[in-house]
């Protein structure tokens, strides 16, 4: 006898895991300056903390060649002092005051954020509306933070066994343009003749008011964080906004592979790539983003039953859109991934040929019954976990607000997932074929 | 800077206090303690069950902590009712997550799921606990895998580093080998799994937590239809005591070509429920517990020797433990050794500013709010106050005790644990070029 309760006895079958409940209904309320600044605000009381974030719309892609990883060194020196705050007094008013912060840059966007006590609702605004105002950006503080940036690559690299794979080794076989091939994370020469100067054109070019989105969320009165926003952004000059170039590039015309060596890893692995829809049209990247749940998430997933479990011929299986593994903040051109860790007796050639296989028996055959239900359940359950605390709500809408003009989306995608089709999941994985595959194998050793 | 952009900084209004969650408790006929909290916001559940689970100091230890890492892999392998892939799409199906893990005091488990699908996931979870079985194959296979993965772990600077310095902590107590070699892993058997598990999987002695969007009556309710029938009557063992830790020299391990040193440092520190630990979670977050720390603001705001220095208090139920990391570029190893030593010196010799200790206490006590204002947050922490036999009540006094701290009470606590010869030290990093310059500053051994 199954201990798990028929499904007809929890609720109306077969929705019990995939209930009505699951709907999300998070106020939003939205404002644009006169300076352009689009402001986002999402009230919650049930604890007393506030969320602060700013999306500027600039990461990676946009770093001219000669500038790799200038988008991240330059959020680095975002914290390093502005008109009325001395290099590290950002900290210590956030943290000083319960609060914590961070930065992060990604392939389109950088982004800041504080979580807060609510009392500090009005001091977290302030402290973002200094910075988007008046960065002050010296050659000491330059130095330091190019040492610092130099070490951070270190740590999460260069002394890391798969530090770089894939998404950083990847990108250069995938893509030809050097927008999208290049290391985001950069290059020590090209961090080392950055200057004051670059920093400064970089920040007024990309970081203008009518750039950004600034997303609070919490416990907070809208009205007041509203008259808080005007007070302390509304005279930040406009200044002109970028056109955001656009980055797509031809598909690749047949399979490419490369081989990278790291000398500090055991065993070896693999990534294979391949381009997917725009996600600007949900309806068509949706599925992917389910494809990948389908193939890797858990051991009932199709690849990690089989090599997991089955044939033993992985370690570990991981599907993911985006190279930093978000699947909601890729923009065109993006790559689903799969990335497989295997006995160095395995061999290559058997995982590949395990992955066209499933990927393969999937496409001719689709989704047993059951499958994208109980798939779409934990991608759902997942989300709401995420979307649990106010910084995960306040990154979502942000990100929602600043590609597609629709923080709503966070409330909506519970049941845009649910309408994905087994019928679109299948037609998605038909597409990942290996003549149009980019395969990265990672080797132990040094290159010959 | 023109002087209009120059804005005075609005002050923080009164903080708003923080709503303490209400706690319902009660024990079970089979002695599983069992904590519910209501939690609404996201229709889901969380829930935590931590299960004591040490082994023995010595030798036997060590067999121990091989079969515990495999029986957590392997848990959820199979039951008499359904294989690993079953089990898997049937935990996925309720919108769940179900995970099994052991380290070197305890089991435990972590669920999480959509609400509706609660009662489903406690009866998967009664099933695992009361009919895992261990199926040979799937542990054999598991058992490779570990094998590898662990290859993979230990090719980590940070993990070679963690084990030289709880080995050289801890000796042969539990703690000092937290992580099993790869020839212990390989002679585990599933017949000792079962054997283990029969031992110790037991609910006297175990707490489950959870918190969600039900009443917490309800949420006790479902856990009690669902785990009565666990019964096994075992004594669940507790961690031995810790030896006391002897003074021995910086120790120096070779990574050959490395572009980074692994610097980590550790030693006692209270616990919660000593009376100093306020006083000492302080001190710790002026000296280098923080980004605002000194530490922090030396040898990465002003030197830029590394990128994530840290120092923080962990607390492991056979006593806490103050832990320091930083990752220095090789050339500054040196240099960043003695700007660490000189400004644990300094946190335990002069007084912080008064300044100093306000702002620490303001973020410890914000720190707190933050973490329990989701319902995962929440359910862990109180899952971690349960193991440390702490109730929800903690939650109020310790803020109490942050507010009360005051400038001598931190440098009484800075001197007594974070005093440099108070503290174990392990460097890993290339020892043909580090090694002569840190010489003459430390007592060295070449592991």
């Amino acid at each position: 006898m199954s201990p798990v309760p028929p499904r007809s006895r929890t609720r109306s079958a077969p929705a019990a895991a995939r209930p009505a409940t699951s709907r999300l209904s998070y106020g939003i309320e939205r404002a644009r300056l006169d300076n352009g600044l689009r402001v986002v605000l999402s009230p919650d009381p049930s604890s007393p903390v506030v969320a602060v974030a700013v999306y500027y719309d600039v990461g990676m892609r946009s770093e001219p060649e000669g500038r790799t990883g200038f988008a991240h060194l330059f959020e680095h020196l975002m914290f390093q002092g502005s008109a009325s705050l001395g290099k590290t007094e950002h900290f210590t008013y956030v943290q000083g005051n319960g609060g914590t912060l961070n930065g992060s840059t990604h392939v389109d966007y950088t982004n800041y954020f504080e979580v807060m006590p609510s009392s500090a609702t009005e001091l977290a605004l302030f402290l973002e509306a200094d910075r988007m105002r008046s960065v002050a950006v010296t050659q000491d503080n330059l130095d330091n933070q190019i040492a610092v940036v130099q070490n951070e690559i270190r740590v999460n690299v260069l002394n890391r066994p798969y530090g770089a794979f894939p998404w950083l080794n990847i990108p250069p076989v995938l893509f030809d343009d050097f927008a999208n091939s290049h290391n985001g994370y950069g290059d020590f020469v090209d961090l080392e003749s950055s200057t004051v100067e670059d920093a400064r054109q970089f920040f007024d070019r990309y970081y203008a008011p009518g750039n950004a989105v600034l997303t609070v969320v919490g416990d907070i009165d809208t009205a007041q964080v509203l008259g808080w926003v005007k007070q302390h952004f509304g005279d930040i000059e406009a200044r002109s906004v970028p056109e955001r170039p656009s980055f797509a590039e031809p598909l690749p015309q047949q399979e490419r592979r490369a081989v990278a060596y790291d000398p500090l890893v055991p065993t070896p692995a693999v990534a294979m790539a391949w381009r997917v829809p725009d996600p600007a049209d949900l309806d068509t990247y949706l599925p992917y983003v389910v494809l990948a749940e389908v193939l890797t998430d858990g051991d009932a997933s199709r690849l990690q039953e089989r090599m997991l479990l089955e044939d033993r011929s992985a370690t570990s299986i991981s599907g993911y859109l985006g190279l930093l593994g978000d699947p909601l903040d890729a923009r065109d051109p993006t790559p689903f991934l799969l990335e497989v860790h295997h006995p160095q007796e395995t061999g290559l050639e058997t995982v590949v040929t395990t992955v066209d296989e499933e990927l393969e028996r999937l496409a001719t055959a689709g989704l047993l019954p059951g499958e994208l239900d109980r798939t779409v359940a934990r991608m759902t359950s997942r989300y709401l976990r995420e979307v649990d605390s106010v910084l995960g709500r306040a990154t979502t809408m942000s990100v929602f607000e600043q590609q597609r003009g629709r923080a709503e989306l966070v409330n909506e995608l519970p049941d845009l997932l649910r309408e994905v089709t087994a019928e679109a999941v299948q037609a998605a994985a038909a597409t990942l074929t290996p003549a149009t595959r980019t395969l990265l194998e990672l080797r132990p050793g040094s290159k010959a | 800077m023109t002087a209009d952009l120059v804005r005075p900084i609005p002050p923080p209004a009164k903080p708003r206090p923080v709503k303490l969650p209400s706690v319902a408790e009660r024990t079970l006929a089979n002695g599983l303690r069992v904590m519910a909290v209501r939690r609404p916001g996201v229709p889901l559940a969380e829930f935590r069950l931590r299960i004591p689970f040490a082994g023995p100091t010595g030798r036997g230890g060590r067999a121990h902590t091989a079969q515990a890492q495999l029986l957590g892999d392997t848990l959820m392998s199979g039951t008499t009712e359904r294989t690993a892939a079953r089990l898997a799409a049937d935990v996925q199906a309720l919108g769940g997550q179900l995970s099994a893990s052991t380290d070197a005091d305890r089991l435990a488990f972590g669920g999480s799921v959509l609400v509706s699908g609660l009662p489903g996931l406690l009866a998967l979870l009664a099933e695992v606990i009361t009919s895992a079985s261990y199926p040979k194959r799937e542990v054999e296979g598991e058992r490779d895998r570990l094998v590898q993965e662990l290859a993979i772990y230990r090719s980590q600077a940070a993990v070679v580093a963690r084990e030289a310095l709880m080995s050289r902590l801890y000796g042969d107590h539990p703690y000092g080998r937290e992580i099993p070699s790869a020839e212990q892993v390989q002679d585990v058997k599933a017949t000792q799994l079962r054997s283990l598990h029969a031992e110790r999987i037991a609910p006297a002695g175990s707490v489950l937590t959870v918190v969600g969007d039900l009443t917490p009556s309800r949420a006790i309710g479902l856990v009690e239809k669902a785990l009565a029938g666990w019964t096994a009557t075992t004594k669940a063992a507790s961690t031995p005591p810790l030896p006391t830790p002897d003074r021995r020299p910086t120790l120096l391990v070779d990574r050959p070509g490395a572009v980074q040193t692994t610097l980590r440092m550790a030693g006692p520190a209270p616990s919660r429920t000593e009376a100093d630990y306020a006083a000492f979670t302080l001190a710790n977050l002026v000296f280098g517990g923080y980004f605002c720390s000194r530490w922090v603001a030396n040898i990465r705001e002003d030197k830029g020797y590394t990128y994530s220095p840290h120092a923080q208090i962990e607390h492991p139920p056979a006593g806490s433990r103050i832990s320091l990391s930083a990752d220095v570029s090789t050339p500054t190893t040196a240099p960043a050794l003695v700007e660490t030593l000189w400004e644990l010196g300094r946190i335990a010799t002069t007084p912080v500013a008064q300044s100093e200790l306000d702002q620490a206490r303001r973020y410890a006590i914000g720190a707190l709010a933050i973490g329990t204002s989701t319902q995962a947050g929440l359910a862990s922490t109180l899952s971690q106050l349960a193991g440390a036999g702490l109730g929800v009540q903690w939650l109020r006094d310790y803020p109490k005790q942050l507010a009360a701290v005051s400038v001598e009470d931190a440098l009484a606590a800075g001197a007594r644990y974070l005093a440099p010869g108070r503290l174990t030290t392990v460097l890993v990093g290339d020892v043909a070029q580090v090694e002569a310059s840190l010489r003459g500053l430390v007592e060295l051994e070449l592991a």
